[in-house]
């Protein structure tokens, strides 16, 4: 510590240092504690099933037979829509909201956008079945039957019954979701660039693209990343909004239309009416696979952010 | 921070204020959401007959055994009966309390409520994907003079675990043999991949999906039936007599379970004998613990129980719930007196 | 029109239609929760308790546990949180512990709230034998706590560090520095990270099933199940009954409108702190 060598003031600063670090190795304990818990529950399953547990593609209560593999494409194929939705809508609202836009204008604006964070996940869920599952059905779906199917690479994605559910309509839900904290986020982050930089840059005769594409988003680029990598954690997660939407079937389809599961949505739906002691045990794993898979996602964030 | 901390004091003092009407004892149950609107509205009328509180939350019958089990709650309650070894080895009684019946609703251009007859044969190969037309021949021949346009079907299950699902799934594996071999029943199952299938979240998500989706079928209890106005159709008694869905055809099925020789009264009520007994009818069970601590609480739980039993019929049926038959509350008044003992002493007199 | 201002028309036009597509699904959103929450709306919402299926009722009981659940679940994890975020925004870049921390509080972020439920449930609810608004809060706090702590160190390394240099150079101690200086200019930011962390655990429900429970009465006592507004709104929703469907949605209205309620002081609270420290 380089500070003032006054006794008075090291005291505070190794009290408020030891409450502070305390309070750090909290986060530490409750993970460990909820990893700890789950493992001790999921156990059965584990030593039933082995490491193989992850890669079987079953999900069978009646005899037994428990797997995560659909669970986990339906966890991260969801999270993916969702991010790569979110990220350019969240980005582009926060460079209008602190960029383009008079302050007059950007502040309802923003505080309507951190309203959407305001909404209940079981809201989304129930909007999403009751408004824009429908929306979605007649709107994009018929639409994109008739004109998308047939093409190469992504025509299979969209080829299923327009029923208005599915993957695509849970990973959207979850855009919606997740965008007000990246938008936030990324928001606050343009806020703290000096004006200096701005006027600077203006001064030389570039075009706001200019300024805010070369000037502006390098600088906030961790900041960014950091929104994008909080809204993904939350997107793997999120629970009653998915299970509303998603159509709730343990299988892998090429097609975004049709029905799937997530591992949060499973276990949210299975686990109050279960009784059979593999099948708890399954689902408890399921939530133990989601930390793993969790650990993964955010490592390989970690090192691009790292690497740029 | 400070704005923060100011909203919780005075949240805080709210809920003081409130706290002077909060003394008495509250009895928690947990379980089944199944019945959770009758066990809520017998609550209600309860408290005000007598004061006394009774507080049942919908967690699932899972749930409720696993609660009941590690006794975090004074009551459970589960849609599907507990194994009778499994009810010994923890020590616990289950009896009925109150019964319903799970209809099968579509969604066909043109078909109203009640006019369309299906077999529960037929309705194990829609669900298996081997029906995938209205159309059918099958369901033709079963319904000369109804136009059946030619559409697909897609077949609506429950998304989340349910007692509905289980003893939906319990009636088709009793009618039809292939799908008790192939796929069983459960309270959650591997839908066949064959049909096309769409999973709604509770018995709201598979009544949504209906209404709106052409050519839908799925199955919900009958007040999702009857409050969302959807179509619901015929099906065939275990004597082959087509049934409409009704209150007389539910009360039938009931009457007609042999409850006697049920230890435990562990008994599912599907395809019960009896030509008017609706095949889909299923009962809900209350799980305690034999040994009560607290004897005063667990007759103060057996007080409500009865007066439910006696005094809730037609709150029960205002619901579209159907009453426990009095020859079943008589047996289950027995198991009370002899089974339920506080330190050795029996409770109910 | 020289190709850099085509390029420069077409970015505004982008960021403008995210900004308005943002808005139109929160419209949709909320015409469809104000449409169908009005319907249930009225004083008897606040004054009554959640009645039985068919009877006239409202969700007094509800409102005040959420109140106190929530209360409680940020009044534990807000000070830790920002303690927490404060320790990692004063390490070196180069820690490891920091490091590892970081990474952490990311996963708990994105842990499934009802495995948190889980956690407490049998950290709490089944070692006291009972289900308890303090488990119920536990639960809550776990779910606030990576957010407060994520967005309390994002808003603190934004504070430029000439403003802690200057602290120093006065001969204020660092912990003086951090709570008198870093807190103020980092503010505004870390009390939207605690009502992100609000926004995310009023709603929640799966997690207080079992830890709170419910209570179909007035529930103040915290060793006892309490009733809450997701728990309840989750189980009259999903019902077939139009009374409480109709509650239903006017207790997601209602928790909505609270929200907005404190998104709108926290707006004007940074900006009254300044116009009284400008009136001194």
């Amino acid at each position: 510590m380089l500070l003032t060598s006054m006794p008075r003031a090291m005291k505070g600063d190794s009290i408020f240092y030891r409450l502070s670090f305390t309070s750090a190795i909290l986060i530490f304990l409750v993970l460990i504690g909820i990893i700890l818990s789950l493992i001790d529950g999921g156990w059965q399953a584990l030593s039933e099933f082995g490491p193989g547990f992850v890669f079987r593609n079953i999900w069978d209560p009646v005899n037994s037979e428990f797997g995560a593999a659909s669970a986990i494409y339906g966890t991260l194929v969801s999270s993916l829509i969702a991010i790569v939705i979110a990220i350019p809508v969240g980005l582009g609202t926060a460079i209008f909201l602190a960029e383009l836009a008079p302050d007059w204008i950007s502040r309802p604006i923003s505080m309507a956008i951190e309203l959407l964070a305001a909404v209940p996940s079981i809201i989304y869920g129930m909007w999403g079945l009751f408004v824009f599952a429908p929306w979605f059905s007649e709107g994009f779906q018929f639409w994109a039957l008739e004109n998308l199917v047939g093409l190469p690479l992504i025509g299979p994605w969209f080829d299923g019954p327009p029923i208005g559910i599915g993957l695509l309509t849970a990973g959207i839900i979850l855009s919606f979701m997740i965008l007000p904290i990246i938008t936030a986020l990324t928001r606050d982050a343009l806020k703290t660039i000096p004006n200096v930089v701005r006027e600077a840059a203006y001064g030389v005769g570039a075009t706001p693209y200019e300024v805010i594409t070369r000037v502006l988003l390098p600088s906030i680029k961790n900041a960014a990343v950091g929104a994008g990598i909080l809204g993904l954690g939350r997107a793997l997660g999120e629970t009653m909004a998915v299970a509303f939407v998603i159509g709730g079937a343990n299988r892998i389809e090429t097609s975004l239309f049709m029905p799937a599961s997530s591992i949060s949505s499973t276990i949210a739906q299975q686990f109050n009416e279960a009784t059979n002691e593999m099948h708890i045990s399954s689902l408890i794993s399921l939530g133990l696979v989601l930390f793993v898979l969790t650990f993964i996602v955010m490592g390989i964030a970690r090192l691009l952010l790292r690497k740029r | 921070m400070k704005l923060l901390k100011s909203v919780v004091m005075s949240s805080m003092l709210v809920a003081a204020s409130f706290s002077a009407s909060a003394k008495t004892e509250v009895i928690n149950g947990a379980g089944a959401s199944f019945p959770h609107p009758i066990y809520a509205k017998w609550a209600e009328e309860y408290q005000k007959e007598t004061g006394i509180r009774i507080n049942y939350q919908a967690i699932g019958s899972g749930g409720g055994i696993r609660q009941i089990t590690a006794k975090t709650v004074d009551f459970g309650a589960s849609d599907a009966p507990m194994d009778i070894k499994e009810l010994n080895k923890e020590e616990m009684i289950q009896f009925p309390m109150v019964m319903g019946a799970i209809v099968p609703v579509i969604n066909v251009p043109g078909i109203e409520s009640g006019e369309l007859k299906l077999t529960g044969e037929i309705l194990a190969d829609i669900y298996m994907g081997k029906i995938k037309k209205w159309n059918d021949e099958r369901i033709t021949a079963l319904n000369p003079g109804i136009e059946i346009p030619e559409q697909a079907i897609y077949v609506v299950h429950r998304s989340d675990g349910s007692g509905t699902t289980y003893n939906f799934t319990d009636y088709l594996s009793q009618v039809s043999p292939e799908w008790k071999e192939k796929i069983g029943r459960n309270t959650d199952i591997t839908w066949p991949k064959e049909a096309t299938t769409i999973g709604g979240n509770g018995n709201a998500g598979v009544a949504n999906f209906v209404g709106r989706t052409r050519g839908a079928i799925g199955y919900v209890e009958y007040a999702y039936a009857k409050q969302n106005d959807l179509t619901y159709t015929q099906l065939d008694s275990a004597e082959g007599k087509f049934l409409q869905p009704s209150m007389e055809t539910f009360q039938a099925a009931a009457a007609n379970a042999d409850w006697k020789n049920a230890p435990g009264f562990e008994l599912l009520l599907n395809n019960q004998p009896g030509a008017d007994s609706w095949p889909m009818t299923a009962a809900t069970f209350i799980l305690m613990h034999k040994d009560q601590v607290n004897a005063e609480k667990a007759e103060q739980i057996i007080d409500f129980f009865e007066w439910s039993y006696e005094k809730g019929d037609e709150l029960a049926a205002d619901l579209d719930y159907i009453p426990m038959p009095e020859t079943v509350v008589n047996m289950v008044e027995n198991v009370w007196k002899e089974d339920l003992t506080s330190n050795g002493q029996t409770i109910i007199e | 029109m020289p190709v850099r201002k085509i390029k420069n028309y077409a970015f505004i036009g982008f960021c403008t239609f995210c900004a308005l597509f943002g808005l139109v699904v929160l419209a949709s959103v909320l015409s469809s929760l104000v449409g169908k929450g009005i319907a249930g709306m009225g004083l008897h919402v606040f004054t009554e308790l959640t009645p039985g299926p068919g009877s006239h009722g409202g969700l007094k009981n509800a409102i005040v546990g959420s109140l106190i659940l929530t209360g409680l679940g940020i009044l534990i994890a807000a000070p830790l949180g920002v303690l927490a975020g404060t320790w990692l925004s004063e390490s070196d870049k180069s820690s490891k512990t920091a490091e590892s921390l970081r990474f952490l509080n990311g996963m708990l972020m994105s842990a499934p709230s009802i495995l948190v439920g889980l956690f407490v449930y049998k950290v709490v609810v089944v070692t006291t034998g009972s289900f308890s608004g303090w488990a119920g809060a536990t639960a809550l706090a776990i779910l606030a706590l990576p957010i407060i702590v994520s967005t309390t160190e994002e808003m603190l390394r934004l504070v430029p560090t000439t403003l802690k240099e200057a602290g120093s150079g006065l001969g204020a101690s660092r912990w003086r520095v951090i709570t008198q200086l870093c807190y103020r200019a980092a503010g505004p930011g870390i009390i939207t990270g605690i009502l992100l962390s609000v926004a995310r655990i009023t709603g929640e429900t799966a997690p207080l099933l079992f830890t709170a429970l419910n209570s179909n009465f007035m529930s103040t006592e915290l060793d006892k199940p309490m009733a809450n507004l997701p728990v309840t709104i989750y189980q009259y929703a999903m019902s077939p009954f139009q009374s409480w469907n109709e509650l239903a949605w006017a207790g997601a209205l209602l928790i909505t409108v609270f929200i907005l309620i404190i998104n709108l002081l926290s707006t004007a609270l940074p900006r009254w702190i300044k116009a009284r420290k400008a009136a001194k």
